[in-house]
């Protein structure tokens, strides 16, 4: 067993709102993040799905070093990237980068290709001209762009060719751990399978690790190796992409999966609506089945995840 | 055999570009829809889908410009109608669910009232019937607290919600046909799950038809009887949803089919690369040159 690029652990995240009351009194804590634990290893793609709202880009954003989290810690290869002796933001960029999901939002209108992928070089200490075309020649080959086209802009680009650009900014610096919010959602069905694609050909040849955020189901079983099912913070069920998809346990889990728009499910109904229930350790039962909303400004009570078959967790608490 | 309750015959309709140039943006689409059917049109972005819905409803502004053919909605050409004629079947009889419904909605004014509108145009309401009949048909969507509710501006709702209050102010008046483009993009699974579920329950109560715009091939079979595939302005595909995603007989259907990641496939066949449509045919202008349009057996009238 290799180690982990990316171990999260415990990681929390709170936001101070705006209360009801004058001069900012009542303010309260938002628990965006309660306890998230992962790890992610080379080569690996792990998805983290949810709905709006449920802390999968906040868990992300603290993976990046753009949101600070207010408790837990996030390791890189052992070393702590958060609190006390985090590295800065030049150490790392070269460790974790991100695909954005708009690619009409996320590149400079003012600047060329080029440009955009020189400036990262540059910043990292690479001045030497002839390296840096070298580098932005190659990275463009492998995104499926050519040379020439590094003097365009971005809106000489299509949808799909912006998010190649995207990647290839992504990949520049040679990072190991490439964060994926929503990257194929902006796109269409046919641009979609070619980015899919490209992504999946990339993680072989870099051997990247993926962490993907994404409520498209579909788009996560093709591609993930494991999968975080999160519902308001919380972890509520984990697994390989065989156990959350073949075998959901947690009845939200089932209902985003019943809610996917599957063409042959709907033409075939009763084919895959149905799930054996998987039976429940003995004197536990579900946290929450994600019919109702919890309080988001209180600590979620306490509930611990529970191994229900090698690598498969689920969040249950005990009966009383 | 009843008569279509929509028929589309050989629409053309351009893009004016200078003084003399028009470049064609919808080359000679047909499709008919019987009253009650639900029919889907889906296709990429840029390949027509949405132009013909606005020219459907008379909203084509310039320099877009209908060049050809004839859209007969209960035998009535919708292309010669006055344009007061018009504005008396645009959201009467046919009505529209757009793709963001915080665009569609007037942020300064309440739901309730947006809803009521519909009842004081239309049939003549006066303003406080109307009101009860907005918080009728927003209780009819399955909008909780409808009372209160109907109070509500549009930025006190959920995306979830105010789709619900488009679909409510859509159907308020019966409509015959309603259109519903890409209704369900900006919303997350569960909520789109949900409001699919009310057009579908909602139309086949009141025997509404429905021309449903969708890029998500998904999307369209859970709700459609039958599809047509748009390609660059062409319809190049139609057939009942079951025998087109069954047996796609276009090679761009083929394509479209293959480059869905489908629900299951990677349990079954291991993670392959998805169908890369580029690939499959090197110039793909030539994918428009044939056609394949299913015709409609003759026990299926559309009836419901």
């Amino acid at each position: 067993m290799t180690d982990p690029l990316l171990e999260v652990d415990d990681l929390h995240v709170r936001f101070s709102v705006a209360g009801g009351g004058l001069l900012g009194t009542g303010r309260r804590m938002l628990h965006a993040v309660n306890g998230i634990g992962f790890s992610l290893a080379k080569g690996e793609c792990l998805s983290i799905v949810g709905e709006s709202g449920c802390g999968k880009s906040t868990t992300a954003l603290s993976v990046l070093g753009l949101q600070e989290p207010t408790e837990g810690t996030i390791r890189y290869r052992g070393q702590p990237l958060t609190g006390q002796g985090a590295p800065g933001r030049m150490q790392r960029a070269k460790a974790v980068q991100m695909v954005f999901q708009d690619p009409y939002a996320s590149l400079n209108p003012r600047q060329s290709v080029r440009t955009s992928l020189a400036a990262p070089l540059r910043l990292h200490g690479i001045t030497a001209a002839s390296e840096i075309a070298d580098r932005i020649e190659v990275m463009l080959a492998s995104v499926g762009l050519t040379p020439e086209q590094a003097k365009r802009y971005p809106h000489e680009f299509s949808g799909g060719q912006r998010q190649r650009i995207g990647i290839a900014r992504a990949l520049i610096l040679e990072p190991e751990i490439v964060v994926l919010d929503e990257p194929v959602s902006a796109l269409d069905v046919s641009i979609r399978a070619q980015i899919i694609n490209l992504l999946l050909d990339l993680q072989e040849k870099l051997g990247l690790g993926y962490l993907m955020i994404s409520h498209d189901l579909s788009v996560v079983e093709h591609m993930s190796d494991r999968v975080l099912v999160m519902f308001f913070g919380q972890v509520v069920e984990e697994g390989g992409w065989r156990d959350i998809f073949e075998r959901p346990a947690h009845p939200y889990t089932r209902r985003l999966i019943a809610a996917i728009p599957d063409p042959d499910a709907a033409l075939n109904p009763g084919t895959k609506d149905h799930f054996a229930d998987a039976p429940l350790p003995a004197g536990r039962s579900f946290a929450f089945d994600g019919s109702t909303a919890p309080d988001i400004f209180s600590a979620p009570p306490p509930s611990e995840l529970v191994e229900i078959a090698p690598g498969h967790r689920m969040r249950l608490v005990p009966v009383v | 055999m009843t008569a279509p309750l929509l028929d589309i015959s050989e629409l053309h309709l351009g893009v004016a570009v200078g003084r003399s140039v028009n470049r064609p943006l919808l080359k000679g689409v047909s499709f008919q829809i019987m009253p009650g059917e639900a029919y889907g049109l889906v296709g990429e972005s840029g390949s027509g889908k949405s132009v013909t819905t606005l020219a459907v409803m008379g909203l084509l502004k310039k320099p877009l410009a209908v060049s050809g053919g004839e859209i007969l909605f209960k035998g009535q050409n919708l292309l010669e109608l006055p344009k007061r004629e018009m504005r008396r079947l645009r959201g009467n009889r046919i009505a529209m669910i757009f793709q963001e419904p915080m665009t569609a909605l007037n942020p300064l004014s309440t739901i309730g009232r947006q809803i009521a509108e519909m009842f004081v145009l239309h049939q003549g309401k006066s303003w406080d019937e109307a009101q009860k009949l907005a918080v009728e048909a927003l209780a009819s969507v399955r909008v909780p607290n409808p009372d209160r509710r109907a109070r509500n501006y549009p930025h006190q709702m959920s995306g979830g919600l105010r789709q619900r209050v488009m679909i409510a102010m859509a159907l308020a008046c019966n409509p015959d046909l309603l259109i519903a483009d890409e209704p369900t993009t900006a919303l997350d699974v569960t909520v789109q799950a949900e409001v699919l579920r009310l057009i579908k329950e909602l139309c086949a109560e009141r025997g509404t038809a429905v021309l449903f715009i969708s890029h998500d091939l998904g999307v369209i079979a859970s709700i459609c009887q039958r599809v047509g595939v748009m390609y660059a302005g062409c319809l190049v595909e139609e057939n009942e949803t079951s025998a087109l995603f069954a047996t796609p007989r276009h090679e761009y259907t083929r394509g479209l089919l293959g480059a869905l990641p489908r629900f299951g496939s990677r349990s079954l066949h291991g993670r392959k690369r998805l169908v890369d449509i580029d690939s499959i045919i090197a110039d793909r202008s030539k994918l428009t040159e044939t056609r394949f349009i299913a015709s409609r057996s003759a026990e299926e009238g559309g009836q419901p």
